[in-house]
């Protein structure tokens, strides 16, 4: 069944968007990333133009995030005051994100920084995890199939000022290192278009020492935020954002995400971090070869002074 | 100026052979729906005349369809330090969003170069390109890139040979309109030619525009822009709860 979009003004296949809303959402739901790194990429290859893609996006993460978090809320999985204090940098750094991209918007190279970007944090974000989960994994293999024992970190982080407890995540650390995760991510983000878990969830667990119960839920939270920011300067200055596709993607989305929650809830942490690494690692490839490799039609067109 | 021009245009077909376009479409305004997948017009009419047919010059048709011209902005790329990079870039001034043209015969032989020239007919000529900043000496593999981008998209047609014409009087062509359409009006212009010369024309539009809720969302995204982002968050964040309760009932019952 074909669907004219209003906004991106094509006509695309609804049951497409349908499914490709769940495949993202069940993915979604395991790992709590937003899945705009995925599905950003996929909707530019079915055709939307790519301001009306990223636009989109953040729109649709609001709503696949917001049934994610319901579903953590319910298992008492959501560090509220760690994703408040996530909250205050990611949106500082979603409004810096965005003037930054206005920026390289006026240098003309934006697309290709975008890209980059992509390949960059993807490969180093991926590749980090598949290590380390691929040693945790031999580890408990080796010790007879017990879990593996957790990792005390007392580095920095402990060592700085402002401290605060965090009773859900069981953490006594200084509000400084998740200020800055947040802000960093938060720029990501706007110049992504992406909710940014997938640089968030490692971040959580490497950087804060947060258990990895609560750092889906708790990424989900701060997320909604963030991109519902997004939205709004997407709507308000480019005009992009369309509400069918939105509408279509999240139906798949929201579905897809509450099975993603049970499948994740079921897995072991180790599993659930080496299968994201592999998935992280294998958008990456594909945004590195499209760089490097000769692209078959070497002129590309767009509207004056826009994407 | 332009008034000028078009009461000339008015008046050509009298200084001519007196031959004029009488025609007729299977539709004047294309509604895109929600379930809009393309469209296709029927262009059809017949020629009025009051002297017998000139045997010894047959009558040819040339018919366009231009869909509203928006500035574009061509980018090539290149391999810098092993990426693919946009590295040069043209603006065209004007290039139509849709065009296609269509013709009893040849191109070149239903049509003159002057003419051509003249009424910016081709496609190459219906694109208005006016200079290439000066590091750029091959301006001309910009346009060419246009053209072809859009060819492949079914954006840009040419379609020799594909009007019917019958006793020199009937003429009739279809054109497809491809499903990504921008909105506006479609200018759709007839010409008649002898010997490669234009002896009558006739211009008409075709409206292409949004209608129900096509409409009403691209008008509230564009004119109330706050509005329809808070919509667009209210809607997406009702559908994700209101999804999340449904499992959630499935999952108890």
């Amino acid at each position: 069944m074909q669907i004219y979009l209003p906004i991106a003004e094509v006509s695309v296949n609804a049951f497409l968007l349908l499914g490709l809303g769940g495949m993202v959402g069940v993915l979604s739901g395991m790992f709590g990333v937003g899945g705009g790194f995925l599905m950003t990429p996929l909707l530019f290859f079915i055709g939307i133009p790519p301001a009306v893609a990223v636009a989109t996006e953040a729109n649709q993460i609001v709503a696949s995030s917001f049934s994610g978090v319901l579903a953590h809320f319910r298992r008492k999985t959501v560090d509220l005051k760690m994703g408040t204090v996530l909250l205050v940098g990611g949106l500082t750094g979603a409004a810096l994100g965005v003037v930054v991209f206005n920026y390289l918007k006026s240098l003309g190279q934006v697309d290709l920084l975008v890209k980059l970007c992509y390949v960059v944090f993807l490969g180093v974000v991926g590749g980090l995890m598949f290590i380390e989960s691929l040693q945790a994994l031999r580890k408990a293999r080796r010790s007879g199939g017990s879990p593996a024992p957790r990792r005390k970190q007392r580095g920095w982080v402990h060592a700085l000022p402002l401290k605060m407890r965090f009773r859900t995540s069981g953490l006594y650390i200084s509000v400084i290192p998740p200020v800055i995760v947040g802000i960093f991510v938060g720029i990501l983000s706007a110049i992504m278009g992406v909710g940014g878990g997938f640089i968030m969830v490692p971040a959580m667990i490497y950087i804060l020492g947060m258990p990895t119960k609560v750092v889906v839920g708790t990424s989900l939270f701060q997320i909604i935020f963030v991109t519902a920011f997004t939205t709004m300067l997407h709507a308000t200055t480019n005009f992009t954002v369309d509400i069918v596709l939105a509408v279509l993607l999240l139906v798949g989305g929201v579905i897809g995400a509450q099975f993603g929650t049970v499948i994740g809830a079921r897995m072991k942490a180790e599993q659930l971090r080496i299968l994201l690494a592999g998935l992280v690692l294998l958008v990456c490839g594909k945004l590195a070869l499209d760089l490097l490799l000769q692209p078959n039609e070497l002129y590309n067109l767009g509207t004056a002074g826009g994407h | 100026m332009r008034w000028l021009l078009s009461i000339l245009l008015m008046l050509l077909p009298a200084f001519a052979q007196g031959e004029e376009v009488v025609l007729g479409l299977s539709k004047d305004n294309v509604a895109i729906t929600t379930s809009f997948n393309g469209s296709e017009i029927l262009i059809f009419g017949a020629v009025k005349r009051e002297s017998p047919i000139d045997a010894e010059n047959p009558l040819e048709v040339v018919i366009t369809v231009a869909g509203p011209s928006e500035p574009v902005v061509v980018r090539r790329k290149a391999n810098r330090f092993g990426i693919w990079v946009n590295t040069d870039a043209v603006e065209v001034d004007l290039a139509p969003s849709f065009y296609a043209v269509a013709t009893t015969g040849p191109f070149n032989e239903v049509l003159s170069n002057t003419e051509d020239f003249r009424h910016k007919i081709s496609i190459d000529r219906a694109i208005r390109s006016v200079g290439a900043p000066a590091n750029i000496s091959d301006a001309e593999a910009f346009t060419a890139a246009l053209i072809r981008i859009n060819r492949s998209k079914d954006l840009y047609q040419m379609l020799e040979g594909q009007i019917a014409l019958d006793e020199q009087t009937l003429f009739r062509t279809r054109i497809d309109l491809p499903a990504d359409l921008t909105e506006g009006n479609y200018a759709t212009r007839i010409f008649l030619t002898r010997d490669g010369q234009i002896v009558s024309q006739y211009e008409t539009a075709i409206e292409v525009h949004k209608v129900g809720m096509e409409r009403f969302l691209y008008t509230l995204s564009r004119e109330n822009p706050v509005v329809y982002g808070l919509m667009s968050l209210v809607i997406a964040i009702a559908a994700g709860w209101g999804a999340s309760a449904g499992f959630q009932l499935l999952r108890n019952s």
